[in-house]
């Protein structure tokens, strides 16, 4: 049997991310997911979300897939931006922000990484999918 | 009108903020604006009651990292009441709680700050 899916196209407009957390809550308690994991599913996409609006560097849609699996949740965050290079993300640390120049903000790819069970990143010129899953604890 | 901050007060000197809503780049914006004004005459004790925010970005948590660095300058705290769990999970991922302080309720806050 095919697993269910949802699919929303999200416009870049300011605070769009908020319909993709409304969506997972709906499907987190199809789940039958704990509030917990709930509340990391919806921080993780709002900083995936955030990060394809910001850094796209693109006006096309973003595209968010939820993956309903028996034993856990996937979801995909895809845009068709320009990519990035995961590997000159510096991992974020407050002590070398604060009373420093270091810039304050940059903390998402740390976030979805803390708050998922697994991420994945493919990125090239034409857009970079983030995968990012949720294993249902029993 | 903003509606993010839904009110602010003072007790023992201690300047009281309380949110209502989406804790993104603009709701922290209106936080550090009440309070670099209010450190501007002298407060240096800020609480910050987060009963009305159960989701937040990045973006607004940074901008808390903002306001603990300037607190630093005049040797100032702050701290947080009534936060939704993943709320405090992500203060803790992002370090918040290493330089302020996470408080279950007001009274715990005014007394403690």
């Amino acid at each position: 049997m095919k697993k269910p899916t949802v699919e929303l196209k999200l416009p870049i407009l300011p605070n769009m991310e908020l319909i993709a957390t409304q969506t997972a809550e709906v499907i987190a308690r199809h789940m039958n997911l704990t509030e917990e994991q709930s509340g990391e599913i919806s921080m993780a996409l709002i900083e995936a979300c955030i990060n394809a609006f910001e850094h796209s560097k693109t006006d096309a849609n973003v595209f968010i897939h939820f993956l309903i699996e028996e034993d856990s949740l996937v979801m995909k965050v895809i845009d068709q931006g320009v990519g990035f290079d995961k590997t000159k993300v510096e991992i974020p640390k407050i002590e070398n922000k604060i009373g420093k120049d270091e810039r304050k903000r940059g903390w998402g790819l740390q976030l979805i990484q803390e708050l998922m069970d697994s991420v994945e990143f493919e990125s090239n010129s034409g857009g970079t999918t983030v995968t990012m899953k949720k294993n249902i604890k029993q | 009108m903003n509606t993010f901050i839904k009110s602010v007060k003072e007790e023992n000197q201690i300047i009281i903020i309380e949110t209502n809503g989406y804790l993104n780049n603009e709701g922290g914006e209106a936080i550090s604006a009440i309070c670099y004004e209010k450190i501007k005459i002298g407060h240096h004790k800020f609480l910050i009651n987060m009963a009305g925010t159960k989701v937040v970005n990045s973006i607004g948590v940074s901008i808390l990292i903002e306001i603990i660095e300037k607190l630093q300058e005049v040797d100032g705290r702050i701290g947080y009441y009534n936060l939704a769990p993943i709320v405090v999970k992500t203060f803790n991922i992002m370090g918040l709680t290493k330089y302020s302080t996470v408080f279950t309720t007001e009274e715990e806050a005014v007394g403690t700050l």
